[in-house]
């Protein structure tokens, strides 16, 4: 286990993979979390210090820069900062065209905010791996604390409180616009009476009910699933480094392939959540027949 | 690893933060960027206004220079007529000119000639009377011979 002094593989990837959990537990009262099984312990009522904290402060630097542009935004010549969020809000404004075949005001603000706040926490993963977290050991170190037991994880999108809490707020606004649009009746209606009839009602509604659940669980795990695969293997790749110079040598040249082929998994997942945001948003407004 | 409350947390976070962009970030840079479009269009279109006035005004003023050439022709042209007629009329003047001063010089002639010649028919005349007075003092009468004389002279 992590709390053994030597450091073990198993233990070193247990550690990464270990939130900072504030909560109430049964024995120690509120405190963080020691290890991975006090976590657990202290049940549904704690929270992930260290998601929250990274997606509010990536979420705000993406909020404070788009603001910062938006209030001296000009019709005239754009500056450099200007011209780069205009290619991005240009970018998803296209793909809220190309998909979206409704009017509604939210969708292109919502696949902006997705795209932007899933890429920045996405990029937190080409941070080395032992650097944020080693540096906040230290610094809990001279505070007292066993170091073995502050645990930290940099991307909150390898937590899957982050992917699902967005899955579920995109699933609540595809069921909010479908009851809108298209009326109780009209969304139970589409629930129960395709694809086979009025008298295949049971089938129909399996079959649309597992289609429907399908797209926030899809839509979480698809995401948490690539970035907790990616982080992982950067952990592998990190323990490389303590097995002699031919190991440690092979470790920094895959750490950096992988690296370079992570900022394509990174921007593909963040495209991918934003585009089917838009396209379940589309259905739900869709009418069917 | 675990779900907790954290889940909830994320959930207002993002909507927070949508509600955020969806507010102050999306709505002035997507006006700013249809703005910009709208200037742009409106550009275009004044280029290619001014270009098709620039074609007519280039055609006007084509048309303008062939008037003024031809203007320009026939202004010369009536000069050239002006000009010879002058000069047709000055020479014309001056042969008539020439001619008055020449008749008229000739006309002084002829009265100055005829002049020196009455004087000098009567000297003549004088003369003759007094050579004949001389000769004839000494052998004929004066008044005998007075109309011989005067027929003479009358014949000069």
């Amino acid at each position: 286990m992590a709390s053994s002094e030597t450091l073990t593989s198993q233990g070193y990837i247990q550690h990464h993979l270990t939130n900072l959990t504030l909560g109430w537990h049964p024995e120690h009262g509120l405190s963080f979390a020691h290890t991975s099984a006090e976590a657990a312990e202290m049940g549904f009522w704690a929270i992930n210090v260290d998601t929250m904290f990274f997606s509010i402060l990536l979420g705000s630097i993406f909020l404070w820069f788009f603001k910062g542009v938006a209030e001296r935004v000009t019709a005239g010549v754009p500056n450099g900062a200007q011209n780069f969020v205009e290619w991005i809000v240009d970018f998803v404004e296209e793909n809220v065209r190309g998909s979206f075949s409704h009017k509604n005001d939210m969708v292109a603000p919502l696949a902006l905010t997705i795209f932007a706040w899933v890429f920045l926490m996405n990029l937190m993963d080409l941070v080395p791996v032992d650097l944020i977290p080693h540096l906040f050991a230290q610094l809990f170190a001279t505070l007292g604390a066993d170091p073995h037991h502050v645990y930290l994880k940099v991307v909150p999108t390898t937590d899957p409180n982050a992917t699902f809490g967005m899955a579920l707020m995109v699933f609540i606004m595809v069921l909010y616009y479908s009851i809108k649009m298209k009326g109780l009746g009209g969304f139970l209606g589409e629930l129960t009476l395709q694809p086979f009839g009025k008298w295949g009602m049971p089938a129909n509604l399996i079959l649309e009910g597992i289609s429907l659940l399908s797209k926030p669980v899809s839509l979480a795990l698809r995401l948490f699933g690539n970035m907790y695969a990616g982080e992982m293997i950067f952990i592998l790749i990190a323990l490389l480094y303590g097995g002699g110079m031919i190991l440690a040598g092979t470790a920094g040249v895959l750490q950096f392939v992988w690296a370079v082929f992570h900022i394509l998994i990174i921007t593909l997942q963040a495209f991918i959540f934003m585009v089917l945001t838009i396209v379940y948003l589309d259905m739900a407004h869709q009418e069917h027949h | 690893m675990n779900i907790n409350l954290t889940l909830f947390a994320q959930m207002i976070t993002f909507a927070v933060f949508v509600g955020f962009c969806m507010k102050y970030i999306w709505p002035p840079i997507v006006k700013a960027l249809a703005e910009r479009k709208a200037k742009i269009a409106e550009g275009l279109a004044a280029a290619e206004r001014g270009h098709q006035e620039k074609a007519l005004g280039e055609q006007r003023a084509l048309e303008l220079m062939k008037e003024a050439k031809t203007n320009a022709a026939e202004i010369v042209g009536q000069a050239q007529k002006r000009a010879t007629d002058i000069v047709e009329e000055a020479k014309s003047d001056a042969r008539s000119e020439g001619e008055r001063l020449v008749a008229a010089a000739k006309a002084e002639i002829e009265r100055e000639t005829n002049r020196a010649r009455e004087e000098l028919r009567e000297k003549v005349a004088t003369l003759a009377i007094a050579a004949a007075e001389k000769i004839l003092q000494k052998e004929i009468d004066v008044a005998a011979h007075r109309s011989i004389v005067d027929d003479f002279a009358k014949q000069l």
